[in-house]
């Protein structure tokens, strides 16, 4: 058999989603900002929402996710995405409407956008970068920074008795009457990077159906801010992050 | 059609916001103007219009909804008083920067700190020197009247529409409070989907038909960063040769004239009265766009006067742009009261006299 008896359109399994832009992307190389980037494109273009989808872009790492993503996009003030999504999903309500949020943005100075967006139940999604720590200002500590973590303002290692306790706030978002969905998945293994999918899809379709609020907490890796490579932050999740973030379905309605 | 109604200012607000076709109203309660978005909620327009009305967790996320409902071309306002304009400060910059059209109304009162929930002014520099971080300035409307209330929701998004811009209805309590006779204009039609995306294609309503767009302030590139500034300053000169509005009376013959604004310039048409009884002619400026200044205005009104004397609730803030105004070559006084008091039009008469006759003689 030749080469090109197996290059042909219908044997193709797998393509660049079409909403993936060209554009060189400014992620770290081992991020997971980038695979969740895809996931996104891939979906709305598979639900056909090309042309009514509206994203909103946080404070953080993932600040120009509309130069990958090519849909309609408003670039939030750090954590209030929740907020201007909320009145994007008002005043437009046959969009798709989501949020793109690191634990910074989304845990810490945003915190309130969250709970109240969730349990005003607004039919948006919220996809959630957990990545344990500040990527953007340099790797700063989080809400969701491990107790012992090593970050920039935790340089001997986050303590209890100084700095509280990660937070774990999708367990918190489960809790609200107005959340339908919320999961934790992540994205270092072609298998979770599937399950992940499926998450992402399942909340895109929940806020059509107007059920309320998803959430989907991608518990990530920040090689460059955890000072490790791609591949030991990938094993460093899943020996520690996954102990305080356990994977699977917090709420399912 | 037309109503004529007898109501407060706070109330006209809410009427003309639903009459002149808002699309949407975010807000969160605080003295002296909750009763903007009880009225909203009361008239339920969202039954009749299809406006949104949402009391939101905080005046950050309010301010940040109309960012996002303005960024979706959409004719959106919010509404609050001095401390919860300061929350709004840093979304104020977004929208600004964004080049996007909102309609924010502040009821002032008197400050600093939680202060009092009585009338002031105080909040004058912070409307127009640019309250929040970066160079930029909104279009900063100042109501006397509650038909003016309800006027300038109207002009604020005309103007807000047509510049891109945020327009502030600057608002000192009294005028919210206050009840009046207000025509209200008749019902406009909410645009359709269709002429926003007409109107407005840098709208963000889905990229049907065209390439994305994004409603975004960041731009790290520093030289394209500095022509995103130089065309806002571009606009900021086009508002200021277009839209200065202030209204002049009885300045072409006076002794002394007053500079004042919202209700405190209602007070000085009594000083101005019971003065013309002593045989002293007084003339008084009111400046109804606060930003852009009426600066010429006031260097012609001010042509052979005596003295100057702003009347304001505060220690005195729109002085400098008065003293600004005529190059200090008049002499401008202030007088002021604060915490929330009002003085009364024998006050304002005495002080003139004190500050500028008595201490001649
Ligand atoms: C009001 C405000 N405060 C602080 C900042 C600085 N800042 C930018 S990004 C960021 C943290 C981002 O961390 P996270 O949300 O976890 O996202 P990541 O970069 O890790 O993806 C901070 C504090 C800002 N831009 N605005
Ligand atoms: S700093 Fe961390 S979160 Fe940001 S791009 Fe790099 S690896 Fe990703």
């Amino acid at each position: 058999m030749d080469i090109n008896d197996i290059i042909k359109p219908e044997n193709r399994i797998y393509k660049r989603p079409s909403l993936l832009t060209d554009s060189h992307m400014h992620y770290c190389p081992g991020c997971s900002h980038g695979v969740v980037h895809k996931l996104i494109a891939e979906i709305i273009e598979e639900m056909g929402m090309e042309e009514s989808a509206i994203g909103v872009a946080p404070v953080g790492c993932a600040v120009f996710a509309y130069n990958y993503i090519d849909v309609d996009f408003v670039e939030a003030a750090h954590g209030r995405a929740p907020a201007l999504a909320t009145a994007i999903k008002r005043l437009q309500p046959d969009k798709l409407v989501f949020t793109y949020q690191g634990d910074g943005d989304l845990a810490a100075i945003g915190t309130g956008e969250t709970i109240h967006a969730a349990n005003r139940g607004e039919n948006i999604a919220i996809i959630f970068i957990n990545n344990a720590i500040y990527g953007m200002t340099g790797g700063q500590m989080a809400p969701t920074t491990l107790l012992g973590m090593k970050t920039a303002t935790t340089p001997y290692g986050r303590r209890a008795d100084l700095n509280g306790y990660p937070l774990a706030i999708s367990n918190l978002v489960a809790q609200l009457d107005g959340s339908c969905y919320v999961t934790r998945q992540s994205v270092q293994s072609p298998a979770a990077v599937r399950k992940a999918k499926a998450a992402i899809r399942k909340a895109f379709e929940n806020s059509m159906a107007g059920k309320g609020t998803s959430m989907v907490e991608i518990v990530s890796t920040c090689n460059s801010g955890w000072k490790l490579t791609p591949e030991q932050s990938n094993k460093w999740m899943e020996e520690h992050m996954f102990a305080k973030y356990p994977l699977g379905d917090l709420k399912n309605v | 059609m037309e109503e004529v109604r007898l109501m407060k200012g706070n109330e006209a607000l809410a009427h003309a916001a639903i009459r002149y076709s808002a699309d949407g109203y975010f807000g969160y309660p605080i003295t002296p103007q909750s009763e903007v978005l009880e009225t909203l909620e009361a008239e339920m327009p969202w039954d009749t219009t299809g406006m949104v009305v949402l009391q939101a967790e905080s005046e950050i996320a309010a301010i940040n909804m109309v960012y996002a409902g303005a960024a979706c071309g959409k004719a959106v306002f919010t509404s609050s008083s001095s401390p919860g304009i300061s929350l709004m400060q840093e979304g104020l910059s977004y929208i600004a920067a964004s080049e996007l059209p909102a309609l924010i109304i502040n009821v002032m009162r008197g400050g600093p700190g939680l202060g009092t929930i009585h009338p002031s002014q105080a909040d004058y520099f912070q409307a127009c020197k640019g309250g929040g971080h970066g160079d930029y300035h909104m279009i900063v409307l100042a109501p006397s009247s509650v038909q003016e209330m309800c006027d300038f929701v109207g002009l604020g998004w005309d103007l807000a529409f047509k510049y891109r811009t945020p327009a502030m209805i600057l608002a000192d309590g009294i005028v919210g409070q206050m009840m009046e006779k207000v025509v209200l204009p008749e019902q406009r039609p909410r645009r359709t989907e269709e002429e926003i995306r007409r109107q407005c294609p840098w709208a963000v309503t889905g990229k049907k038909g065209r390439k994305q767009n994004v409603g975004t302030s960041l731009e790290l590139d520093d030289d394209k960063m500095e022509q995103n500034n130089l065309r806002f300053q571009r606009t900021y000169r086009e508002i200021e040769k277009n839209e200065i509005r202030c209204e002049c009376t009885n300045t072409l013959d006076c002794d002394y004239l007053l500079v004042a604004f919202g209700s405190i310039a209602r007070i000085c048409e009594k000083v101005m009265e019971m003065a013309a009884e002593e045989g002293l002619k007084l003339g008084i400026v009111r400046p109804i766009t606060l930003w852009p200044f009426p600066y010429a205005q006031i260097a012609e009104a001010a042509k052979g006067v005596k003295g100057i004397l702003t009347v304001e609730l505060d220690a005195g803030q729109m002085i400098e742009d008065v003293k600004l105004a005529v190059n200090c070559n008049i002499e401008v006084k202030h007088y002021g009261r604060m915490g929330g008091n009002v003085p009364t039009p024998d006050e304002v008469l005495n002080a003139l006299k004190e500050l500028f006759i008595n201490e001649k003689k």
